[in-house]
C-alpha cells in the first residue's frame, strides 16, 4: 500500500468516520437539551434546569470536536480529491455551500448565544436560541447528506462535451431525490438512536449509582423511549432504503449479501463462515426468502447477483472491475442492523428494570450485568452508524460518483505519497490524542454529575445588579 | 454584469468578511502571550471573543464552499496545490477551536497553560499562512497543464510546484503583514472589548505592532502593485488603505476604540477589496505562462448553478449579517478582570449566582 489514491482513501475514511462519531451524538442530543429547556420553561420544575445543564456541557464538549473536524471535510476534497472537484463542483459545490449559508452560520452564530448567553437574553429568547441552533444542526445534515445522495445516485445533471464536467440543470432532483430524503431520514433516526442511547445509559449509571436519582431517573426514561421509538423509524426507513438502493446501485445490494448467483426468493444470511470473497461462502443461519424482500418487499422476487451485474456494467462501462470488497460490505451491513439493534433490547430493559419508580441496587448477576451493559451501550448505535456509513461508501467503489467517475480517477493528479503520508500520520496523531482528551473530560463531567443549585433566571439577576463591574454569570 | 463577475465580488466579500471578522480572533489569540500576563487576564481575553469565533470562521468555510460552488476549477487547483500548507493551517484551526472550548475545563494552571499555547499556535499559524497563500494566488504560483495535455480544457492545469515554492519572499512578507495587521485588529477590538488593565495593554501593543503592519502593508502592497491588472485603481486603493490604517492607529492614540476598530476594519476591508480588484479577470496566476492563468471564465461553473447560488447569496447574506449583528449588540459589554467570575472549580461557572447568595 502506498499510493497516493490509497493513502488519501485511507485519509479520507478515517477522518470522515471520526468527523461522524461526534456529528450523530450533536445531532440528537441538540434535541435533548432544546427539550429539557422547554419543559423547563412550561414546568417550572428545576430538575429539567439541572438536565439542560448537565448534558448541555457534554453538547458542548462534542460539538467542538465536531466543528473543528469537520472543517477538515470541507478542505479535503480539494486537498485530496481535486480531479472529483472539477469534475463536479457544479453540481456538488451548490448544496455544499448551501450548507455553510444556511446552516453552519445558524448553529455556529445560536450556539454561541445560547452558551454566554443566559444573562444576557431573556429567558424565552435564550430558549429560542437553542432551538435555532437546533434547526441548523439539520439543515446541516439535510445538505450533506443531499451531496452524499448526489454521488450515489446522480440526478439533475448533464455531461458537457466540451469539457467533460458534470454540468447542474435541476437543483430540485439534486436536493429532493428520494435517496437524498431516505439518507436523511435514515440518518436522523440512527442519530437519535445514538443520542438516546447515550442519554439513556448516562441516566441508568447515576440509577445503578443510587445519585441524584430524581434528577436523571426522566433522563433515563426519555432516553430510552427516544431509542426505541428512533429503533422502529431506523428500520422503517433503512427497510425504504434498501428497496431505493437496490434499483438505483443492485450491485451494493448484492454485495452486502454476498450473492454471487442472481436468484428467486433469495435468503438472508445471518451468519457465515468461509470465504465471502469467492464463490463458496457458506452460510449457517439464513432466513429464506428476506433479501427478496428487503430488497423489493415480495419474498419471491429475483435478486441479481454480483456476476451477472459484473458482466451487465463490462457491457455498459467497459472492462474493469465493478464489484466493490464484498467481505467489507457483507459485514457492515450486518453489523449496522445487528450492532444498532442492541440499543433497543438494552434499553427496553432499562425501563422494565426501573419501571414505576424502581430503583434495584442488588448485587446479583443480573444487576452486574446491567452494570456492564450500560457503560457500553452507547457504543453500539455509535459503532453501528459507523458501520453504515462504511457500508454506503465501500459498497459505491470502485466509483465515486455512482457511473460517471472512478474513485482511482477522482484523486488530485500531482499528489506525492510524502505528502499524504505526512498529513495522515498528521491527522491520525491529532486526532488520537484529542480523542483521549475528549473522552476524559466527557467521563469527568459525567461523573460530576448534575448542579446541586442552578439560577432560575439569570437575566433578571443580573439586571437587579446595577453594578458596572458585576461578574458575569458564564465565563470560560 | 455577467454572473461569473458577480460571483468573483461574492468570494471577495466573502473573504472581506472573514478577515474583518476571524482576524480580530486570530490578533486575540497571537496576543495571549503577551497581554495575558496572568491567566485573569487570559481569561478575559478569551471571552471577549467566546461567543462570537465560531460564527466567524465559518465565513472561511462558506468562502471555501461558494469557490467550490462557483470555481471549482479554482478550488480544486488552489486547494491540491497548497496542500502541506493548508494541512498545516487545518491542524492550527483544530487546535485552536478544541483550546477555547476545553481550556477552562479542568481547574489545573498546567492544563490551561497548554491550552493558551494552542490558542497562540493556532491563531499566529492561519494568520502567517493566509497571507502566503494569498501571495501565491496574486504573484502567481507554478501553474501549468498535465504533461501530455493541453491549456486548451482548463481541467488540464494544475499547481505543478512544490511546497518549497510556496515560500517565495513576496508570498512571505504578505504572510507578514497579514499576521502583523490581524495582531493589531485584534489589540484594538481588545481595546473596544474590555476595560481596565488588559485595556492599556492592548493599547500598548496596537501601537507597537501597528507600526511594523504598517511598514509590512506598504511594502506589500506596492509589491503588489507589479501584479496588478489595473494599477490606476489598485494603486490609489492602496493608499486608500494606508491612510485609514493611519488614521486607525491616530484612534488608537486618542483612545477612541470604537472608531479605531472600524478604520481597522476598513483598512482589511481596502487592501484586499484591491487584491481583488488587481486580480481580476484571473484567479489564480501562473507564473510559468500567462496563457496557463485560470480566469473567472475558464474556471467557473455553468449558468445554472452560478443564478442559483446567486440567489441563495443574495437572500441568505443580510439575513446572517444581521443576526451576527445582533449577537455584537447582545454581547457589547466590556469585560474587566474584575468580572470574571472566580475559577469556575471544574468549569461551574453557571452556579455562581448560587454560590454568592
Ligand atoms: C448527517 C450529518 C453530517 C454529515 C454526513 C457530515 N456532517 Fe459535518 N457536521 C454536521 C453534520 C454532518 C453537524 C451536525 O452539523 C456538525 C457536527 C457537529 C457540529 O458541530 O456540526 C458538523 C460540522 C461540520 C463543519 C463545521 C461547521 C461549523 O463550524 O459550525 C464542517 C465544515 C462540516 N461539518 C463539513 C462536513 C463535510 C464536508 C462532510 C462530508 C464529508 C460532513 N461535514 C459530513
Ligand atoms: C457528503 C458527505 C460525503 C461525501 C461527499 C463523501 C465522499 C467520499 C469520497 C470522495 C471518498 C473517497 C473515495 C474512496 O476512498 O473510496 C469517500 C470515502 C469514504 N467515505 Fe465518504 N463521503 C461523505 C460522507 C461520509 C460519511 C459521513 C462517512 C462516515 C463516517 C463516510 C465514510 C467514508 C468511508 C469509510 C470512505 C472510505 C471508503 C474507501 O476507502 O474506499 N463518508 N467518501
Ligand atoms: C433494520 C435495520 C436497518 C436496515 C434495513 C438498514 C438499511 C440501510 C441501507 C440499505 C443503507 C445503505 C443505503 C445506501 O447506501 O444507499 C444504510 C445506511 C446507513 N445505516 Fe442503516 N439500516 C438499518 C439499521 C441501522 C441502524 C440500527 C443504524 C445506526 C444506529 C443505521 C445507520 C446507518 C447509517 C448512518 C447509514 C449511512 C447513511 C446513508 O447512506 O446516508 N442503520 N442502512
Amino acid at each position: 500500500m502506498g499510493s497516493a489514491l490509497d493513502l488519501s482513501r485511507w485519509q479520507f475514511g478515517i477522518t470522515t468516520i471520526y468527523h461522524f462519531l461526534f456529528v450523530p451524538l450533536t445531532l440528537g442530543t441538540v434535541w435533548f437539551v432544546a427539550m429539557f429547556q422547554t419543559m423547563w420553561h412550561f414546568t417550572g420544575k428545576e430538575i429539567y434546569l439541572k438536565l439542560t445543564k448537565f448534558f448541555g456541557k457534554l453538547f458542548l464538549i462534542n460539538f467542538a470536536m465536531g466543528v473543528v473536524t469537520g472543517i477538515v471535510q470541507e478542505f479535503q476534497f480539494g486537498m485530496n480529491w481535486s480531479e472529483y472537484s472539477r469534475f463536479v463542483g457544479d453540481v456538488f459545490g451548490a448544496p455544499l455551500a448551501m450548507e455553510g449559508l444556511l446552516a453552519f452560520f445558524l448553529e455556529s452564530t445560536f450556539l454561541g448565544l445560547w452558551i454566554f448567553g443566559w444573562d444576557r437574553l431573556p429567558k424565552k429568547l435564550h430558549l429560542a436560541t437553542i432551538w435555532a441552533a437546533a434547526v441548523g444542526t439539520m439543515l446541516s445534515a439535510y445538505f450533506i447528506l443531499a451531496a452524499n445522495a448526489w454521488m450515489q445516485h446522480p440526478v439533475g445533471y448533464e455531461i458537457d462535451p466540451a469539457t467533460g464536467r458534470a454540468v447542474l440543470n435541476d437543483i430540485g432532483a439534486v436536493l429532493f431525490q428520494n435517496t437524498a430524503v431516505m439518507a436523511f431520514l435514515h440518518t436522523m433516526t440512527a442519530s437519535f438512536m445514538v443520542s438516546g442511547a447515550a442519554v439513556a445509559a448516562v441516566g441508568a449509571w447515576f440509577l445503578t449509582k443510587n445519585r441524584q436519582v430524581d434528577v436523571f431517573r426522566p433522563a433515563m426514561k426519555a432516553g430510552a423511549v427516544v431509542t426505541l421509538v428512533a429503533a422502529v423509524g431506523v428500520s422503517i426507513t433503512g427497510d425504504l432504503f434498501s428497496k431505493i438502493m437496490v434499483e438505483q446501485q443492485p450491485m451494493k445490494m448484492a454485495a452486502a449479501e454476498a450473492l454471487y448467483d442472481t436468484q428467486e426468493d433469495a435468503p438472508f444470511s445471518v451468519l457465515t463462515i468461509g470465504d465471502v470473497t469467492g464463490d463458496s461462502a457458506t452460510p449457517i443461519i439464513e432466513v429464506p426468502g428476506l433479501l427478496s424482500f428487503l430488497s423489493t418487499g415480495d419474498f419471491n422476487a429475483t435478486v441479481e447477483g454480483i456476476n451477472d451485474l459484473q458482466a451487465a456494467y463490462e457491457a455498459q462501462y467497459g472492462p474493469g472491475d465493478y464489484v466493490p470488497y464484498v467481505p467489507v460490505t457483507y459485514w457492515s451491513f450486518r453489523l449496522m442492523i445487528g450492532v444498532g439493534m442492541l440499543a433497543a433490547a438494552w434499553a427496553l430493559w432499562a425501563l422494565w428494570r426501573y419501571r414505576r419508580g424502581r430503583n434495584p441496587q442488588g448485587t446479583g448477576p443480573v444487576s452486574r450485568a446491567f452494570g456492564i451493559a450500560t457503560p457500553l451501550i452507547v457504543l453500539a448505535p455509535l459503532a453501528a452508524s459507523t458501520f453504515g456509513w462504511i457500508f454506503t461508501e465501500m459498497g459505491r467503489q470502485p466509483w465515486v460518483v455512482f457511473g460517471e467517475q472512478l474513485t482511482a480517477d477522482a484523486v488530485s493528479p500531482l499528489l506525492t505519497t510524502t505528502e499524504v503520508w505526512i498529513s495522515l500520520i498528521g491527522f491520525t496523531l491529532v486526532y488520537a490524542i484529542l480523542a483521549v482528551i475528549e473522552v476524559a473530560l466527557l467521563l469527568k463531567y459525567i461523573k460530576q454529575g448534575a448542579p446541586e443549585q442552578v439560577v432560575a433566571d439569570p437575566y433578571e439577576e443580573a439586571a437587579k445588579q446595577a453594578d458596572e463591574d458585576k461578574q458575569l454569570y458564564f465565563a470560560y | 454584469m455577467d454572473l461569473v463577475t458577480i460571483w468573483f465580488i461574492l468570494i471577495a466579500v466573502l473573504w472581506i468578511g472573514y478577515f474583518v471578522l476571524d482576524g480580530f480572533d486570530l490578533g486575540v489569540g497571537v496576543l495571549m502571550p503577551f497581554i495575558g500576563k496572568d491567566d485573569l487576564r487570559r481569561r478575559v481575553m478569551v471571552n471577549t471573543i467566546g461567543p462570537v469565533w465560531d460564527g466567524n470562521e465559518v465565513w472561511l468555510l462558506v468562502a471555501g464552499g461558494a469557490t467550490f460552488a462557483a470555481f471549482p476549477l479554482w478550488y480544486a487547483t488552489m486547494f491540491s496545490g497548497f496542500y502541506l500548507a493548508l494541512f498545516v493551517l487545518l491542524l492550527a484551526l483544530i487546535i485552536r477551536g478544541v483550546a477555547f472550548e476545553y481550556r477552562g475545563k479542568r481547574d489545573s494552571q498546567a492544563w490551561r497553560d497548554r491550552w493558551d499555547k494552542a490558542i497562540f499556535v493556532g491563531s499566529a499559524v492561519p494568520a502567517l499562512l493566509f497571507g502566503v497563500a494569498f501571495g501565491n494566488v496574486i504573484g502567481g504560483s507554478p501553474i501549468a497543464p498535465l504533461e501530455g495535455t493541453t491549456a486548451d480544457n482548463a481541467s488540464n492545469l494544475n499547481f505543478v510546484g512544490n511546497f518549497f515554492d510556496l515560500l517565495n519572499p513576496y508570498a512571505l512578507l504578505m504572510g507578514v503583514m497579514t499576521l502583523t495587521i490581524f495582531t493589531t485588529h485584534g489589540a484594538i477590538f481588545l481595546m473596544l472589548k474590555t476595560r481596565g488593565e488588559v485595556r492599556a495593554a492592548a493599547r500598548t501593543a496596537a501601537l507597537r505592532v501597528g507600526l511594523v503592519a504598517a511598514v509590512a502593508a506598504v511594502a506589500t502592497l506596492l509589491w503588489t502593485q507589479a501584479f496588478s491588472e489595473r494599477v490606476s485603481i489598485t494603486l490609489p486603493m492602496a493608499l486608500v488603505a494606508a491612510v485609514l490604517w493611519i488614521g486607525a492607529l491616530w484612534m488608537v492614540l486618542k483612545g477612541r476604540d470604537g472608531w479605531a476598530f472600524s478604520l481597522s476594519a476598513g483598512t482589511i476591508l481596502v487592501a484586499v477589496a484591491s487584491l481583488f480588484v488587481g486580480l481580476f479577470p484571473n484567479v489564480m496566476l501562473s507564473s510559468i505562462d500567462p496563457a496557463f492563468n485560470l480566469t473567472v471564465t475558464n474556471a467557473s461553473s455553468q449558468e445554472y448553478t452560478l443564478t442559483i447560488m446567486t440567489w441563495v447569496a443574495v437572500i441568505m447574506t443580510p439575513i446572517v449579517l444581521a443576526y451576527q449583528g445582533w449577537t455584537y449588540w447582545v454581547f457589547r459589554k466590556r469585560i474587566s478582570t474584575s468580572m470574571i467570575p472566580p475559577q469556575p472549580s471544574a468549569g461551574r461557572a453557571d452556579d455562581r449566582f448560587a454560590a454568592t447568595k
